[in-house]
């Protein structure tokens, strides 16, 4: 379970940059369940999973995770309870080493690592199952360079590899954005398929509707760095398309206004 | 035959100090000048316990130990205090320079009557060939250069095999992926920041047994020993990666050995053929330059090449 109270944070802060990315977001994810992330860009929604996932130190809030109270950890000590998925399938590999290698690393998530050969048999055999499973074609190639292969392919290992020890909390920051419609659509299923086998509680941001439709059980809109509004239970299953983008509408609308409202004040008092 | 045989052991003996600069600039992206100073540390400690009659064996270890400090406290440097890895290596090779005439109390330490593992090498060559020289494939070579190539052989091919071994470890793999990708490491629990200093100071380490080992052979250590090293280093680890082409493992820590050897005998060559020793820096500072330059030119060439053909074809 993941409980995030109140956090904050404001980049630059005292700069002409000054951004407030995050104000005051709170949320819960029980035990097993999946929260889905709505948000136009630059809303604040990857700054709130790299605030979970320990990127930066808050200015403000808590963040609990699986019992612990995480909120001062480092971010390579949460890596213990985090499996995470990125956005760039640059980021979340090491390119220059084998897809064996970079599941070698992925299997000692968050352990001390020792001086034991990093691919045992017993490593390479359950690898190449697991690996078969995506159906890619790929367990054959394992001794290849990761960074040789296509994004699609980059991003399924990634999710295999953030999975292989069960995080308490899987985090996927927009992982099928950078990828072509079938890669996409491909990895998303994958993604369905292993967060259902092993319950996963989940965390996903996404800017696709459609996938915030069809997956999760509940969803977070944010906006502006806060949360806009929350649907989750019946009102989630229910939750169509067009409802979500009426919303949407709804949140541009009274920016557009809150907007007009500012100048019209600054045009009278200053 | 003797002068080959010289730039064999030498060049063996500084491929510890490419293996280091391997680990410093291809496996974490760092130009660590430091190894200007843990080379000279290396020889330093080494040859003042060698003279107080230490055993070679643990004086070449307690030079080796030296430079692991002070690789660690550049890393230290670099990650704890945010200095840029090239100045970091810089505040440590200007200390060390301090550092060392301290160790060594004068800027030259002879190791005339001092049991080195030259004298080893002399011992176990009589006792190996029985006589002052051997023939070898028709040239006559002395025992105790031979011997003492022998020596240096089974040496770096021992730490070569405990590199490799190591690079394949859970912490050794760890090492690679900090260099390759800090960011995704570091979301699979390695702390970044702890991993480059051990890089460092094994670099370091590597480098300053090459030191202790290179004051025992050429029978002295000093001071000056250490300048413009890290660029001898880079250019056998550029040519050992030219020779060897890829990037696998094996072959790089190949390649950083075979690498050292071949700009050695080259140079060995150049000097007999009247290159001037004092123009020797400036020549491999430039070889340096080239082997960077020349890829990029290349690429630049190619990139221009693949953009002129489709006007040639239309
Ligand atoms: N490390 C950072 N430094 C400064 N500003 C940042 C940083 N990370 C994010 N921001 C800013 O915070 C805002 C929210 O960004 P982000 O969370 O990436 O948005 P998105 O919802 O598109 O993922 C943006 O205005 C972005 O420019
Ligand atoms: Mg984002």
């Amino acid at each position: 379970m993941l409980t995030v109270s109140n956090i904050c944070k404001t980049f630059n802060a005292g700069t002409v940059n000054e951004v407030r990315a995050l104000r005051g977001v709170s949320l819960t994810i029980p035990e097993g369940a999946f929260l889905i992330i709505l948000g136009g860009n630059g809303s604040g929604k990857s700054t709130l999973l790299n605030a979970v996932a320990g990127t930066f130190q808050l200015d403000q809030g808590k963040i609990e995770l699986a019992g612990e109270n995480i909120t001062r950890w480092p971010e390579h000590r949460r890596a213990r309870l985090i499996g995470r998925v990125f956005q760039n399938p640059f980021t979340g590999t090491a390119p220059n080493m084998s897809i064996a290698e970079n599941f070698a690393l992925a299997a000692r998530r968050g352990q001390g690592r020792g001086l034991g050969w990093a691919l045992s048999r017993r490593l390479m055999d359950e690898l190449r199952d697991r690996v078969r499973e995506l159906r890619m074609g790929l367990e054959d190639r394992l001794g290849n360079a990761i960074g040789s292969l296509s994004g699609g392919q980059r991003q399924a290992l990634t999710l295999l590899m953030a999975t292989w020890l069960k995080p308490a909390l899987l985090l996927l920051d927009e992982h099928t954005a950078a990828l072509d419609p079938k890669s996409a659509d491909l990895l998303i299923r994958a993604t369905a398929d292993i967060v259902s086998r092993h319950k996963l509680t989940t965390l996903m941001v996404t800017h696709s509707m459609q996938q915030a439709v069809n997956l999760g059980d509940r969803i977070v809109m944010v906006h502006r760095g806060a949360v806009a509004c929350r649907f989750e239970g019946a009102d989630k299953q229910r939750l169509r398309v067009p409802d979500l983008l009426a919303r949407f509408e709804e949140m541009r609308r009274r920016e557009m206004l809150d907007e007009s409202a500012a100048a019209l004040l600054e045009k009278t008092y200053v | 035959m003797t002068l080959l045989l010289g730039a064999l052991t030498i060049g063996l003996i500084l491929s510890l100090l490419a293996l280091g600069i391997y680990i410093s600039y291809r496996v974490f992206g760092i130009a660590d000048i430091t190894v200007d100073g843990s080379i000279t540390l290396g020889a330093a400690i080494c040859a003042v316990l060698l003279i107080k009659h230490v055993n070679p064996l643990f004086a070449t270890l307690a030079g080796f130990g030296g430079g692991l400090v002070a690789g660690a406290v550049t890393g230290v440097l670099h990650t704890k205090f945010n200095i840029n890895s090239l100045l970091a290596g810089i505040l440590v090779m200007t200390g060390l320079y301090s550092v060392n005439l301290h160790v060594m109390g004068k800027s030259n330490v002879p190791l005339l009557g001092a049991d080195s593992s030259t004298k080893w090498a002399e011992r176990l060559g009589h006792s190996w060939f029985r006589a002052p020289e051997v023939n070898v494939m028709g040239w006559l070579v002395g025992a105790r250069d031979l011997a003492m190539l022998l020596i240096v052989i089974s040496l770096i091919v021992a730490a070569c095999l405990v590199l490799y071994w190591f690079f394949r470890t859970e912490l050794g793999t760890a090492m690679r992926a900090s260099g390759d990708n800090p960011q995704m490491i570091r979301a699979l629990g390695v702390n970044v920041q702890r991993y480059c200093i051990m890089g460092l100071a094994l670099s370091n380490g590597l480098v300053a047994l090459a030191g202790g080992l290179l004051a025992q052979y050429q029978g002295f250590a000093d001071a000056q020993m250490g300048i413009g090293m890290v660029v001898w280093g880079l250019a056998s680890v550029i040519i050992g990666e030219s020779l060897t082409g890829s990037r696998s493992l094996g072959l790089a820590i190949y390649g950083a050995v075979a690498g050292s050897v071949l700009f050695r005998l080259l140079v060995a060559i150049a000097l007999r053929w009247g290159l001037n020793p004092n123009d020797l820096k400036l020549v491999t500072a430039l070889f340096v330059f080239a082997a960077l330059v020349l890829p990029q030119l290349l690429q630049r060439r190619k990139r221009a090449a693949t953009l002129a053909k489709p006007q040639s074809q239309s």
